[in-house]
């Protein structure tokens, strides 16, 4: 059996495990993020600049943003199999949300650089 | 099944894809739900990162998103956004416990799925609590 480790080659295993992986570091995220905002009476410029200016906020969003990369890519997936039955427009729309997906993070980098 | 395996089926079953007349169980609702805000949540993160990263780039920008958010349609957009997010996590989990093999009893499975919307609902009226005043 050739095993498929070193290839981008997905199977449904995997699939399921990351898309509740990525679940789970989205919701610790989402809730830091709300919890932030419902502790913080005044949200100021220095103190939102401040947050994000902290190696480990960096960490934290960066690997986030690409969690939701990985599971958009997945459920998607799942949605687009479902609906569209032709196997061109469904190529081209799942290009199209990859490359939102990624627009994403490229942005989220690139913020992140800056702050 | 053939003798040389091949299985045949008869494509003569009736079809029914009028969404009118199909029952929608409390289970199928939470789901199409779960799926929608999966997929709505997508394309709200691009105005999440729009304002995040003007946020971000200068005083003045960020004064800016925060004005924006005394607007009608500012609100409106982060309410749904969070109501949604809510939801899809409150489903999520949902999803997760049911994978370790609890609740995919047909009451237990309609009520866990009446409890997600509910707390959907709850969720999504103390977000707007939140937002509005
Ligand atoms: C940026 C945030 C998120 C986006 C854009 C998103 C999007 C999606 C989409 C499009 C699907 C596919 C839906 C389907 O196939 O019916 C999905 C599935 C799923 N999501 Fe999310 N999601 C997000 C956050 C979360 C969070 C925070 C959780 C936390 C529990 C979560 C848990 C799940 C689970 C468990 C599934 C699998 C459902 C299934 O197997 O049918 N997601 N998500
Ligand atoms: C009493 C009624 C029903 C029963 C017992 C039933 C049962 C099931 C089961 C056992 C599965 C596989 C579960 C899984 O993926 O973990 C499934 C999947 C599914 N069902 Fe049903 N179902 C019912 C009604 C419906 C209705 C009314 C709809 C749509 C309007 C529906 C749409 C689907 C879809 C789209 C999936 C795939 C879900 C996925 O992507 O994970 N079902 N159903």
């Amino acid at each position: 059996m050739v095993l498929n480790q070193a290839t981008l080659k997905r199977d449904g295993v995997q699939d399921f495990v990351s898309l509740r992986t990525t679940a789970l570091i989205i919701s610790a995220y989402a809730i830091f993020i709300i919890g932030y905002f419902l502790a913080t009476p005044e949200v100021t410029f220095e103190a939102w600049t401040g947050l994000f200016s902290n190696l480990a906020m960096k960490g934290f969003t960066l690997i986030t943003l690409v969690c939701i990369m990985v599971h958009t890519h997945i459920g998607l997936w799942q949605v687009l199999t479902d609906y569209v039955k032709c196997a061109k427009l469904r190529a081209a729309l799942g290009f199209v949300l990859s490359l939102m997906s990624l627009a994403y993070v490229a942005i989220g980098l690139i913020v992140l650089w800056g702050v | 099944m053939s003798k040389d395996g091949q299985v045949t089926v008869k494509k003569q079953r009736p079809v029914n894809l009028d969404l009118t007349t199909i029952s929608m169980p409390a289970t199928a609702k939470a789901s199409i739900f779960h799926r929608v805000t999966g997929v709505a949540l997508f394309f709200a993160l691009t105005f999440v990162i729009w304002a995040w990263s003007e946020s971000l780039s200068s005083a003045e920008s960020f004064e800016f998103v925060k004005g924006l958010f005394n607007g009608f349609i500012a609100k409106f957009i982060a309410w749904g956004t969070v109501s949604v997010l809510v939801y899809h996590l409150i489903g999520g989990i949902r999803h997760m416990i049911m994978d370790m093999g609890h609740w995919e009893e047909l009451e237990s499975g309609n009520l866990s799925a009446k409890v997600s919307m509910a707390l959907g609902v709850v969720f999504a009226v103390l977000a707007g609590v939140w937002i509005w005043f």
